[in-house]
């Protein structure tokens, strides 16, 4: 099992995931492939822990877990309050902070 | 032409003032007192302010008067004083004194501005009895008194400069005293602006003077002359030369004299026909000794000098204005005056003797004026003169009385000036004596022109005028300067009074008799006689109330020869142009730059704002790529 094949993975699930973010009209679904992008990371930091035999990678994974946690909740909190007053989730409606 | 060579007179000692010479303050401290009161006390003083004017300057001629004496009683080599006041500038090495020097040549001066200007005084009093700012008026005829004075009393050039600028204050302020006029207040400033390039001259040739020699006293600089190399004495006489065109009204500062006619006729008596305006002849007499070290700045007067003597002649012929016909007979004049002092010691006491008989012809002639219009409701437009001879005899009399003198004919005083003048012009260059005597027959005809159409032919009047003769307070001066200009040259000439009186201060050269004294006459008197026959045939009849068309000569005569146009192109234009120019140039190339850069900053943020447009997804893109950019940049940096 060599490291490889995982850091492979990680960078592919980490580019679908930003893609996803670029491409990706409604707000929750866009949440989704952010959560997907912190996913890739955390994978690549186990990896990255078990090749050097540190524990650090694993605890940082941990961190990375709760801040997407918080994250998640704040964020859905937003898009309700959004949905709640524009009964529209996109994402490009939300345009008015422009020229 | 050979001008002549230097001959330096006896100079005189001129001791420290004593005795009754403590006395040459009083000769300008009494006009300036009267000034002073007069000005300052305002309408409290309007009672008996014209008297007190009065009395300033007759004061001062009494005094005058005391210290001639005393300087014929002393021998030729020590007549005269000066009088140290007091040190007044006191710069590092550069020391001038307050100190006024009596000489023969200045004693000559103040006797002539104390007495003319007394009677002149005495006149104002009746020509300005209508006027409510009478007592102002003698305010200001004393400052200039004191002026004057103080200009030809000066024995330092600076001091000199003081009494110049003060002269042409006090021009500015009578020319302009009728100050609801806009014509007459146009003319003081023009007056006083052509007197300032003049003035620029002066301080020049000062400041030359102070460079050359280290001081500017009229000791200093007579006695240094020869330190000075010939192209500096050049410059220094050029310049004077210039300051004394500018108040001397001679070419090319000329065009300030026919506007100042708008003051009051004694303002045009005193200052622009008697005093003021022969300060250019006393700068350039007094300056004899830088002349002597330039011949060529002393070629440059007699140039000059004649060529006003022609112009202002001409000008005098064609101009239907009494008073500006007259102001062209003063620069005609004048240009003698400034002739003769161009021909060098030959000259100079002729320069004089013709001020002192202009003086006394001239402002008789400019009094006549005034009693004219005052006779004819301030009429001056000859056109609706004449047949006044009935109506005013006493005027009649005098004004004829010198025409003749300033005409040249004798035994009046004119011709025992004029005609030394033109010998002298001959004895040195026949070109400069042609002119003199040519400018002699001109003046016959302008003046008979003048006497004919004011008092003789037929009566032009209209419906307001009810001419009458003026009050013995206005005839009676008029008498004295007409008795004196029939009688001046005939007490000075035939003794060479004169030529004695002022050889230790001013230098003087007999000049060659190039034709016998009985043809001189002969050709004098009959280029006069010439030119008055002339104007006789012209004018004996019928003289049109609307000015002919004439030729093209006259036309341009009555335009002063164009000087006021030339004077506009050479000067006036240029400094328009410049002005436009700058204007143009600080709007559309300053502010336009300036402009400009803020038009590119207000651009580029315009195209620079659109990146804030609002959408999440493009903020997502730019953060990807500028991720993407630092982390290729990291590994090209670690490889």
């Amino acid at each position: 099992m060599t490291p490889n094949y995982y850091i492979v993975l990680s960078a592919l699930l980490f580019t679908i995931g930003a893609v996803g973010v670029l491409v990706r009209r409604n707000a929750i679904v866009l949440f989704m492939c952010v959560e997907l992008m912190l996913n890739a990371t955390n994978l690549a930091l186990v990896t990255f822990a078990r090749v050097h035999g540190n524990l650090s990678g694993q605890v940082m994974a941990f961190f990375v877990m709760v801040v997407a946690a918080a994250e998640v909740v704040v964020g859905l909190a937003i898009i309700v309050t959004i949905f709640r007053s524009r009964r529209s989730a996109s994402v490009d409606e939300a345009s008015l902070l422009k020229y | 032409m050979n001008i002549g060579t230097a001959v330096f007179a006896q100079e005189t000692v001129l001791a420290p003032a004593s005795g009754t010479f403590s006395l040459i303050w009083l000769l300008i401290a009494l006009p300036a007192l009267g000034a002073a009161v007069l000005l300052l006390g305002g309408r409290r003083t309007n009672a008996w302010g014209h008297l007190l004017g009065v009395l300033m300057p007759v004061a001062s001629f009494v005094v005058a008067a005391f210290l001639f004496a005393a300087m014929l009683s002393q021998p030729a080599a020590e007549r005269g004083a000066i009088q140290h006041l007091y040190d007044w500038q006191i710069v590092g090495a550069f020391k001038v004194p307050f100190s006024l020097q009596l000489d023969q040549l200045s004693m000559v001066f103040v006797l002539l501005i104390t007495f003319v200007g007394s009677l002149i005084h005495i006149y104002a009093i009746g020509y300005m009895a209508h006027d409510p700012g009478r007592r102002k008026f003698f305010g200001y005829l004393n400052l200039f008194v004191a002026a004057m004075l103080l200009l030809v009393l000066a024995d330092n050039y600076l001091l000199l400069y003081v009494g110049w600028e003060g002269v042409g204050l006090a021009s500015f302020l009578l020319i302009g005293w009728y100050q609801y006029k806009d014509s007459a207040a146009v003319a003081a400033k023009k007056a006083f602006i052509i007197n300032r390039v003049g003035d620029f001259g002066l301080s020049l040739a000062i400041m030359f003077m102070f460079a050359t020699f280290g001081g500017v006293t009229f000791e200093t600089v007579n006695s240094s002359i020869g330190s000075a190399s010939e192209g500096t004495a050049t410059w220094i006489g050029l310049l004077l030369l210039l300051a004394a065109c500018g108040k001397s009204a001679q070419f090319p500062l000329q065009a300030w004299l026919f506007d100042a006619m708008e003051g009051p006729t004694p303002v045009s008596a005193l200052i622009h026909a008697a005093t003021m305006v022969t300060a250019g002849v006393y700068l350039i007499v007094r300056s004899n000794a830088i002349f002597d070290a330039a011949p060529t700045a002393r070629l440059l007067v007699l140039i000059v000098g004649c060529i006003s003597l022609i112009w202002g002649a001409i000008i005098g012929c064609a101009k239907d204005d009494l008073k500006k016909a007259l102001a062209g007979s003063t620069m005609s004049q004048i240009g003698y005056m400034i002739v003769a002092a161009g021909l060098g010691p030959v000259g100079y006491v002729f320069a004089i003797f013709h001020l002192l008989t202009h003086g006394f012809f001239k402002a008789g002639l400019f009094l006549g004026a005034g009693s004219v219009m005052h006779a004819n409701n301030d009429k001056i437009n000859m056109r609706h003169l004449g047949a006044l001879r009935a109506v005013m005899m006493i005027t009649f009399v005098t004004f004829g009385i010198c025409t003749l003198a300033i005409m040249g004919i004798p035994p009046f005083a004119g011709f025992f000036s004029k005609d030394d003048i033109i010998k002298a012009a001959f004895s040195q260059s026949p070109v400069a004596g042609v002119v003199t005597l040519i400018g002699a027959g001109i003046t016959g005809f302008y003046m008979t022109r003048i006497f004919l159409m004011t008092f003789l032919g037929k009566a032009r009047w209209e419906d307001d005028q009810h001419p009458h003769e003026s009050p013995a307070v206005m005839w009676i001066p008029m008498v004295v300067l007409a008795i004196g200009a029939t009688i001046g040259g005939v007490l000075m000439y035939p003794s060479h009074w004169l030529e004695t009186w002022l050889e230790p201060a001013v230098p003087y050269q007999a000049y060659t008799q190039v034709l016998p004294e009985w043809l001189w006459i002969i050709i004098t008197v009959g280029t006069a006689l010439i030119g008055i026959s002339w104007a006789v045939a012209l004018y004996r009849r019928e003289v049109p109330v609307t000015p002919p068309a004439g030729s093209l000569l006259t036309r341009a005569a009555r335009e002063e020869l164009y000087g006021n146009e030339i004077n506009e192109t050479l000067t006036m234009l240029p400094g328009q142009v410049l002005t436009r120019s700058s204007v143009f140039f600080d709007n559309r190339v300053v502010d336009g730059f300036v402009n400009a850069m803020a038009a590119v900053v207000g651009g580029v943020s315009g195209a620079l704002r659109t990146v804030q447009n609002g959408f999440a997804r493009s903020y997502a893109l730019t953060m990807l790529g500028g991720a993407v950019a630092l982390v290729a940049l990291l590994v090209l940096v670690r490889l």
